[in-house]
């Protein structure tokens, strides 16, 4: 468990932007009328991507969104641990610590965080980034990985993280996935398999007639 | 090495298109209302014939799994939810299923929705995969737009599918704590019973099914449930995404046939161990939450069920890490204990308190800096975490770390004593936890 709590300096209001209001509604569409609850987490995502973080005026505003007590909503922004509680860097790193990544090379991105960024969850001084370990993204066979803002970055060495952070600080835009240019998660140098032609040639559209069918169907 | 022919995920590595059009040239959607006319005994004989066991980590059967809900539907509906939480370390094959295949995964909900009679299903997709949950929900709207799902469709059961996520909690994977935080709430697991298919999501009969269980389902009723059931063991059929990770020259994620050996999966796909087989130390063959398996035992075993539980580990999740001689063991299993810590949800004592104590012990066993009785002492405190939680995540941080004492107590062992020469101490008296 890891304990989290709001921060210190809170904002006075909360208000979704005009803009916001049709993924709002579109969220809210996907679950029963009486079960309006089941909005919570896309919701504190939403309030997350327009203010950056989750404050304690945001948390009370989506409680009355979803006739929800306060302490539900404050319950579900610090039980889960992608809801930042306080400002973060216009950059914000996940570096995955977990043993796969650890095995091929994660600490060494680490230490390229402390160096460059600071120390974890401290905003660097001009504000452009922010660092935190995170357990495992789920992308282990590109291991090592790293998400910058809401994309992975796969098969990193130290240079390429470094060289990431130098674009970013640059105002350029960044490529996700593997930095050594293999395709997603096939073997470096490319697949063996998947490579027969009549797989991709169309023949599988074809009707077909299923196996077993039972006579009356 | 598995046939291309008889492979399911066609684009895993994302070489082809996501989108519909190129998804049917693949064969997605192709004679999906002529197994909706087959009727839903049907469905689920076929899937029992085939032997489907879950992809999620437990590995029970899925078509007995689906006889589970009632029979009829009275006043509350049915619901299938699909578990897309993928958090397991080692794992990230449901990742390239949604990414790369997502219409193979839209089909199958229709058909298991049909199958047990549910008009409405979810999608749980962890918070990290935006780009997947992207692709995703672009392709359901493309379903939608074809009438391929939705109402009135041209299959002749109406169908909703929402796609929901999480914000980074591992154990929302579990189903019940998933059911939990897709009604709002904080992802702690339920006491069972009642179980899912009687009393689920909003108190509703539920289904809760791995993205590959219910991916491969419409090319196992395409291709039928014989050609599935000959692919692997009795027991252990069909083909599996496997993902390796770790110390091989070329790690990927591969599907291959159930129960091909671990060597040959390593030696065939992934370029074999980092400087030879020889050079082997130790394997978790079925993601973080099974015991490992050292080199000796990693020669002969196979890809299975059947055949890792035989040696006191699993199939899991199939996420084969592969650790060579360089690697510091003890550090390695202390990192899988601390994600354990980190992501107990807390709700029982011997995983709350037990996981943190155990990931303390083994960073001072990592140093050296402990005592030859704590070893015991460690096994000791995890065979009473194990088995006496509310839900699994307990005994999945006991595992490991008897996987590692099983195998390699004697590492262990040097270290403290190593630790002791340099420091010139003969007996440090540790108190366990701190
Ligand atoms: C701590 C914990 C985490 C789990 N994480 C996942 C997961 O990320 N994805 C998944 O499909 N199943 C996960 N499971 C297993 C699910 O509880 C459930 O058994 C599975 O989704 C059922 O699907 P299946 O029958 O198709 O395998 C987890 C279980 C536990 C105890
Ligand atoms: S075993 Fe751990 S994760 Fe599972 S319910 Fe208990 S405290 Fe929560
Ligand atoms: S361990 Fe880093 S992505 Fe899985």
């Amino acid at each position: 468990m890891s304990a989290r709590r709001l921060a210190a300096e809170q904002p006075a209001s909360f208000a979704f932007r005009a803009e916001a209001m049709p993924e709002v509604e579109r969220q809210l569409a996907k679950f029963p009328p009486d079960r309006r609850a089941s909005a919570v987490i896309p919701l504190l995502w939403l309030v997350q991507k327009q203010e950056g973080w989750v404050s304690e005026p945001a948390i009370r505003a989506i409680a009355d969104m979803l006739g929800m007590a306060k302490i539900r909503v404050l319950e579900v922004a610090t039980f889960y641990t992608m809801f930042h509680l306080e400002p973060r860097g216009r950059h914000h790193l996940q570096v995955c610590g977990t043993t796969p990544c650890a095995l091929r090379g994660a600490e060494a991105l680490k230490d390229v965080c402390l160096r460059r960024i600071g120390k974890k969850f401290v905003v660097r001084g001009d504000g452009a980034f922010s660092w935190e370990e995170v357990e495992c993204l789920g992308g282990c066979v590109n291991a090592p990985v790293v998400a910058i803002d809401d994309y992975y970055h796969e098969d990193l060495s130290p240079d390429d993280l470094e060289a990431l952070i130098d674009k970013l600080a640059g105002g350029e835009t960044i490529t996700p996935g593997s930095a050594r240019g293999r395709q997603t998660s096939a073997p470096e140098g490319g697949a063996e398999t998947l490579t027969d032609s009549a797989l991709y040639d169309g023949s599988l559209e074809r009707p077909v007639k299923l196996p077993n069918r039972p006579e009356n169907a | 090495m598995l046939a291309d022919k008889d492979r399911i995920f066609l684009n895993l590595y994302g070489a082809h298109d996501w989108r519909l059009a190129a998804a049917k040239q693949r064969g997605a959607w192709n004679a999906t209302k002529d197994m909706i006319d087959c009727g839903r005994d049907w469905i689920i004989a076929q899937v029992k014939e085939s032997g489907l066991r879950g992809r999620g980590g437990a590995g029970f059967p899925t078509g007995l799994k689906w006889t589970f809900m009632p029979k009829e539907v009275k006043e509350r509906p049915h619901y299938l939810v699909v578990n897309a939480d993928e958090s397991e370390p080692g794992t990230c094959k449901d990742r390239d299923m949604l990414r790369h295949d997502p219409h193979l995964l839209i089909e199958g909900c229709l058909i298991a929705s049909f199958a047990m009679q549910a008009h409405t299903a979810y999608i749980y997709i962890r918070g990290e995969y935006v780009r997947e949950r992207e692709i995703l929900e672009q392709a359901i709207q493309e379903a939608y737009a074809a009438k391929l799902i939705g109402k009135n469709n041209l299959h002749g059961w109406d169908f909703d599918l929402h796609v929901s996520h999480g914000a980074g909690a591992y154990i929302c994977g579990e189903e019940t704590a998933l059911l939990e935080s897709l009604e709002g709430k904080k992802g702690q697991p339920r006491l069972k019973p009642p179980f899912p298919a009687n009393s689920g999501l909003y108190g509703c009969p539920t289904t809760v099914n791995n993205v590959e269980s219910i991916a491969v389902v419409p090319t196992i009723l395409r291709r039928g449930a014989k050609w599935f059931a000959g692919i692997g063991r009795a027991n252990n059929t069909g083909t599996k995404v496997f993902c390796v990770s770790g110390h091989v020259n070329k790690p990927c994620n591969v599907e291959e046939a159930m129960s091909i050996p671990l060597k040959e999966l390593i030696e065939t796909h992934c370029g074999g161990v980092r400087g030879g087989w020889g050079n082997l130390k130790a394997v978790i063959p079925g993601g973080s939450s099974v015991r490992l398996i050292p080199a000796h035992e990693a020669e002969t075993a196979l890809m299975d069920f059947d055949s890792l539980s035989a040696l006191k580990s699993g199939l899991g999740t199939a996420a084969v890490i592969v650790m060579d001689q360089s690697t510091d063991l003890v550090r390695a299993i202390a990192r899988i204990s601390y994600f354990y810590k980190h992501e107990s949800c807390g709700q029982c004592t011997p995983c709350r308190e037990g996981t943190g104590w155990m990931w303390r012990v083994l960073e001072r066993m990592a140093r050296g800096e402990a005592d030859h009785s704590e070893i015991d002492l460690l096994l000791d405190v995890a065979s009473q975490v194990e088995g006496h939680t509310i839900c699994a995540l307990g005994d999945a941080a006991a595992w490991p770390v008897q996987g590692l004492i099983r195998h390699f107590r004697h590492e262990i062992e040097q270290r403290i004593d190593r630790y002791r020469a340099a420091k010139g101490v003969h007996q440090v008296r540790m108190v366990a936890a701190e």
